[in-house]
């Protein structure tokens, strides 16, 4: 039976991957990720988890070690936040060439400069074409179930590539608050035991990695995207089992109050929590407010966005990364590439927010709600705005 | 929704404060969050913490400005930050001092509820150490009623093993010393 347990969210997400019984984890500490390793080593220390814990001397080591231990057949598992994630970015892309199924938590925070060590996307949305799953939690309970569904999607036979599970620096990584923990026994139901296609053994001589000529780049990298793509339906299959068992419902968009909507707002990660408040709020003012919840940023769910936004008039994209010198933030690209095709389409405005730990507080949202449905009538005349900007 | 701001100094366990009370409120089937001001933590300097609870889950994930109950773990900031900043002018500030109530109602003119009681004597007393991170818990509860005094024994021997009970003393001799001035 799963337990009603109090606790901070990044020691809560450590718990849930000991669950998963990673043979090993390999990690180096970085602001504000490091309570999800640290944990990590005490629960190896204790005796709970039978794993080896590497205490490399960078993430690029982190990565790269457990490259080789899932390259060798082991469950693998890391952990890093902004400059970490760029520090291991040299190996970032070649995981899911490679089909080795790691998982790891982000904590997001900005990157530098001027340096800060408080929360933004800037970290994950840098390594966005790297070829992983990337999902986002919106509080502690998502950040549980996705560590323990990430392991499933990531050893699915047909999937068989990495997963990130993004979870806000500070926002969420250091906030205790109430959480449904399920047990070992029921997590070893959901999860079998993993059993590699191919592994690195003297015995049984396999090539990994190896060097790709132009005549066969093409191939590798559509087989690459193609295997992305096509995960998609593995990972709804894989939170439909999830649901079936612990009653928790998980979809690419997650939608709230879109019931007769004529504006929504797009929301990544823990903001959509305190968005909810906002739309509560629109919704007893008159407006015919809606939220989206994007929990799924790669594969990018298409076909679930169309169908989110149909008969809407307006769509506000909140984005908490900048796209310097691009059309508009990263999120809103996307969405905006997603939707030219189609003949109706919503006017969408762009918000960039709660840069580097800037504070939005739910008033935030209700205004940003009201001048989005203001730009109804009148295109507005930026693509985007970076929200509560001193001075502007 | 109840929501508090903690204030002390850093090294002075402001977020055990807000964590071992987030616990007890979700021990008691309550909602509860306990967070830390989020950023590096200096030893001595003025820091701040924060509770929210609530009867159904929380959603509001923002930073707290206008909170229900501040509780002053050091007076001695009391010179230094504006601890009635926001506060609930029906609100309650809560402060380890030996000064009465009323003297702080007057010094802070925070027209609200205001309690006092001399945490680091207590303390000093019971746990031979001026950490009132754990004896303001018991203020806390006899001011606001917001958990149960039972309920916070439990996340302060996991917490703390084997001085628990020292803690627990400590906050139950607060909790029986608290003066209040509506």
């Amino acid at each position: 039976m799963s337990e009603r347990i109090g606790m901070e969210i990044a020691l809560a997400a450590a718990e849930a991957v000991a669950l998963c019984k990673p043979d090993v984890v390999a990690a180096y500490p970085i602001t504000p990720n490091t309570h999800i390793p640290e944990h990590l080593s005490d629960i190896v220390a204790e005796g709970r988890l039978d794993a080896d814990f590497i205490c490399v001397e960078s993430e690029h080591s982190a990565l790269s070690a457990c490259c080789g231990a899932s390259g060798a057949g082991a469950r693998a598992f890391t952990a890093t936040s902004s400059q970490g994630l760029l520090y291991m970015a040299e190996v970032v892309p070649i995981v899911p060439s490679m089909r080795l199924p790691i998982v790891m938590a982000i904590g997001n925070r900005a990157l530098s400069g001027p340096i800060n060590i408080w929360n933004d996307h800037s970290d994950i949305m840098s390594q966005r074409d790297s070829g992983w799953i990337s999902m986002f939690a919106a509080d502690g309970q998502e950040t549980i179930d996705m560590m323990i569904q990430a392991f499933k999607i990531a050893e699915h036979r047909d999937v068989m590539l990495p997963v990130n599970v993004n979870l806000d620096g500070f926002q969420l990584t250091h906030v205790v608050e109430p959480m449904m923990m399920p047990s070992q026994k029921e997590v070893d139901k959901f999860l079998p035991a993993y059993k590699p296609y191919a592994a690195v053994h003297p015995d049984n001589i396999v090539s990994m990695g190896s060097l790709a000529m132009p005549e066969i780049f093409n191939e590798a990298m559509m087989a690459k995207d193609q295997v992305l793509i096509n995960s998609k339906k593995i990972i709804l299959e894989i939170w439909k089992e999830w649901e079936e068992q612990f009653g928790r419902k998980y979809e690419p968009i997650g939608e709230y109050r879109m019931e007769g909507a004529e504006v929504a707002m797009l929301t990544l990660g823990s903001m959509g929590d305190t968005a909810e408040v906002a739309i509560d709020a629109l919704r007893e003012k008159g407006v015919k407010a809606g939220l989206l919840k994007m929990k799924l940023w790669r594969p990018f769910p298409v076909e679930e966005l169309l169908k989110a936004v149909s008969g809407l008039k307006s769509l506000v994209v909140i984005d908490r990364a900048v796209s310097f010198g691009g059309p508009c933030g990263p999120v809103c690209l996307e969405v905006k590439s997603a939707l030219y095709d189609q003949k109706e389409r919503p006017l969408i405005t762009n918000y960039i927010i709660g840069l580097g730990g800037r504070d939005v507080v739910v008033a935030d949202f209700v205004k940003i709600a009201e001048q989005a449905i203001g730009a109804q009538k009148k295109k507005p005349a930026k693509a985007y705005e970076i929200y509560g900007v001193r001075g502007s | 929704m109840i929501e508090i701001r903690w204030h002390g100094r850093g090294g002075q366990g402001a977020v055990t404060s807000v964590e071992t009370l987030a616990l007890a409120a979700i021990g008691e089937g309550q909602y509860a969050q306990g967070f830390p001001s989020f950023g590096p933590e200096r030893r001595g300097a003025p820091v701040a913490a924060f509770n929210r609870i609530d009867d159904k889950k929380i959603r509001v994930r923002s930073g707290i400005y206008n909170p229900d109950v501040v509780i002053v773990l050091d007076a001695s900031l009391m010179v230094l930050v504006n601890v009635a900043e926001g506060l609930n002018p029906e609100g309650t500030l809560i402060v380890n001092t030996a000064k009465s109530p009323e003297e702080v109602k007057t010094e802070t003119g925070f027209k609200g509820t205001v309690a006092t009681v001399d945490a680091s004597k207590i303390a000093r007393e019971e746990m031979g150490v001026p950490i009132t991170n754990t004896t303001m818990i018991g203020a806390a509860i006899k001011a606001t009623g917001l958990v149960k005094i039972e309920s916070v024994k439990e996340p302060l021997k996991k917490r703390f093993g084997k001085i628990a009970q020292k803690n627990i003393n400590a906050m139950e001799r607060a909790y029986k010393e608290l003066k209040i001035a509506k």
